[in-house]
């Protein structure tokens, strides 16, 4: 298993998020994570990149316990989160901001070779190199958030919601471009609102309700799920 | 309204792409005839030629002094908010960490009786003002929100208050006879004495430059873009990779350090250390100061620092219907701020990367592109 967690629980203060959820992840899966808003989605996420302390529960990545690892250590590791809402650095450049996805990397050929990729996947970028994050439109920057993790050379790349607030179209290149990372070897966590598209891209998917996950299965099964169909497809 | 505003500001970008733009040998040209000028300016041979730039109501040298130190300030607190982006109001409260600690070690007044001399007592001021601001931010910068700002101004105020009221730290009566800096010219006299401020101004305007040229590399290196990142979103940050505690206890200590040197610097031209050398609202002076320059920017912090030190001391001594333009300086500078906050909330000379942050579009919906 690349990815284990187990029973982990998080707290805002007083407010209880997550109460005790598990899921794996392996080696060169997609792995989806559907719920509605409020779910815990995001929580997860934070809970398993570190800059949220779990309350209790353990994370295992590559068979070490991380639980109590810091954030940073963890990118090292290799694991690498694009946040939620395009967290990008909105005063640097396309460019720096790919720069900063390889910051804990010393390899440059290494770096060079990946910023390639990154420019190959995302044509849109390579055209804006230049240009500061915080003027690009929302689905490049978008792009930019899921190009300047790949620059972290991810073992486990976590995508929060890389689709949203973005029109049909993009959304539909987004996603064939993270199917298209996936089989270039990059195992992949998706969090996702757009219940549709995440299922029928993943290879497993969990369903996450207040804070719980109350149901699993590859992405083909829940697909067909009524139950799944009817709270997060919108058919009756 | 709008378009005479859109039209400076559009003047402005013109003027700074220009010299992005400008020949190398031009732009090192220029900053050469900067820095000659700012070392000229203390001679009255040379300001007396300068219109309504000497003060008229006190000594243009000393003027001078005050305006590098608070200089100095700036380009340390820029550090600290502008770089890093944490809320520091009581950068003021290190200042007089510095200083204390110098009056306590060399003064003949001071409990310890040590009789330091200057230079040996200001490494050590140094060193404490780090000390004591990363005793601070150690508890507080692991947490978000706005603590280090509460924690900082209770900081600078209960320096003050230690100033005023304990034994040990003299009150107002201070410690007098606090040592200069060594040296001495060809005749024996020292070089840092009691009535010519220039000595001390230059020594200030050397040090700044030093302190520019270590923060620029600083910038310009991983240090610089972790600081950059954490400042625009700290959690993508932490999400990169970058020790982003690390790095705010960092610049938070550097900052600190810079402030402690100019309280030493304070000291040993002072002569003479009290309590009412220390008021709060100094720390809001030089953070208005940094965001009125325009912060991140370390050219903005300079200018910064400068006008609203220099527009102080300007106003002493002018007299409107009757009253002293210097009483009301702070109501000056308060509508002064507004204003900015209005129309230029990214500073007078604001960094291109700091404009880019303040038209981020990243809360924007996209619907149809
Ligand atoms: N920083 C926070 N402080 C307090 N409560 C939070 C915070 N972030 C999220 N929550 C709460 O935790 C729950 C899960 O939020 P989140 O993980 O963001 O949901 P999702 O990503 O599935 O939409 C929600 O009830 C939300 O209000
Ligand atoms: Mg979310």
């Amino acid at each position: 298993m690349l990815l284990e967690i187990d029973d982990v629980s998080l707290l805002y203060g007083r407010i209880q998020a997550l109460h005790g959820i598990s899921l794996t992840v392996d080696e060169g899966e997609v792995v989806a994570l559907i719920g509605a808003n409020g779910a815990g989605k995001s929580t997860t996420m934070r809970a398993i990149s570190g800059i949220r302390p779990v309350a209790a529960g353990r994370i295992r990545f590559q068979g070490e316990d991380i639980t109590k690892l810091r954030a940073d250590l963890r990118v090292r590791r290799g694991l690498c989160q694009a946040p939620e809402g395009r967290g990008i650095f909105p005063g640097m450049t396309v460019l720096e901001n790919l720069d900063m996805g390889a910051y804990t990397r010393r390899d440059r050929a290494g770096i060079a070779q990946d910023l390639n990729r990154v420019l190959d996947l995302f044509p849109r970028l390579a055209e804006r190199r230049k240009q500061h994050g915080g003027t690009l439109s929302g689905g490049e920057q978008q792009m930019l958030a899921v190009g300047r993790a790949l620059m972290s050379r991810p073992k486990l790349l976590l995508l929060d919601e890389p689709s949203m607030g973005l029109a049909p179209m993009l959304i539909q290149q987004i996603f064939s471009i993270i199917t298209e990372i996936n089989e270039q070897g990059t195992t992949i966590l998706l969090v996702e609102q757009n219940a549709q598209q995440a299922l029928a891209r993943a290879h497993r998917a969990y369903v996450l309700e207040t804070g719980r996950i109350v149901k699993s299965g590859t992405g083909a099964e829940l697909l067909h799920d009524p139950a799944v169909k009817e709270a997060y497809l919108g058919v009756a | 309204m709008t378009t005479v505003l859109e039209r400076v500001r559009s003047g402005r970008e013109a003027a700074g792409e220009r010299w992005r733009g400008a020949p190398r040998w031009v732009r090192w040209a220029l900053l050469a005839a900067v820095i000659v000028f700012f070392y000229a300016l203390p001679n009255r041979e040379f300001y007396q030629y300068l219109g309504p730039i000497p003060t008229p109501g006190a000594n243009f040298t000393q003027v001078m002094f005050t305006v590098s130190i608070y200089v100095l300030l700036a380009v340390g607190l820029n550090i600290v908010v502008g770089f890093a982006g944490l809320l520091d109001l009581g950068y003021f409260g290190f200042f007089a960490v510095g200083a204390y600690t110098v009056a306590v070690l060399t003064s003949p007044s001071s409990d310890v009786k040590t009789l330091w001399p200057w230079l040996l007592a200001v490494p050590v001021a140094i060193g404490l003002t780090m000390v004591s601001g990363v005793m601070l931010g150690t508890p507080t910068l692991r947490l978000r929100g706005d603590y280090l700002a509460l924690v900082t101004l209770g900081f600078a105020e209960m320096i003050r208050i230690a100033a005023v009221s304990s034994e040990f730290l003299k009150g107002q009566r201070g410690f007098n006879q606090i040592p200069h800096p060594p040296g001495q010219y060809a005749d024996g006299k020292p070089v840092f004495g009691v009535l010519d401020a220039r000595p001390y101004y230059w020594l200030v305007l050397t040090l700044i430059i030093l302190v520019v040229i270590g923060v620029r590399n600083l910038t310009h290196s991983r240090v610089g873009r972790a600081w950059i990142s954490i400042r625009e979103d700290e959690d993508a940050a932490q999400l990169m990779g970058v020790p982003t505690f690390k790095f705010k206890l960092w610049a938070f200590a550097a900052g600190a350090a810079i402030a402690g040197l100019a309280g030493a610097l304070f000291a040993g031209k002072q002569n003479f250390v009290n309590s009412q050398n220390f008021e709060l609202l100094n720390s809001i002076i030089i953070l208005a100061a940094v965001i009125f320059g325009g912060s991140g920017n370390i050219v903005g912090a300079i200018v910064g620092g400068g006008l609203v030190a220099y527009m102080i001391e300007r106003f002493r001594g002018i007299e409107l219907f009757g009253v002293e333009l210097y009483e009301y300086r702070f109501l000056f500078f308060g509508l002064v701020l507004v204003v900015m906050m209005i129309f230029r909330p990214e500073g007078l000379i604001p960094n291109r990367r700091r404009a880019a942050e303040f038209k981020d579009r990243r809360k924007e919906v996209t619907v149809g592109e």
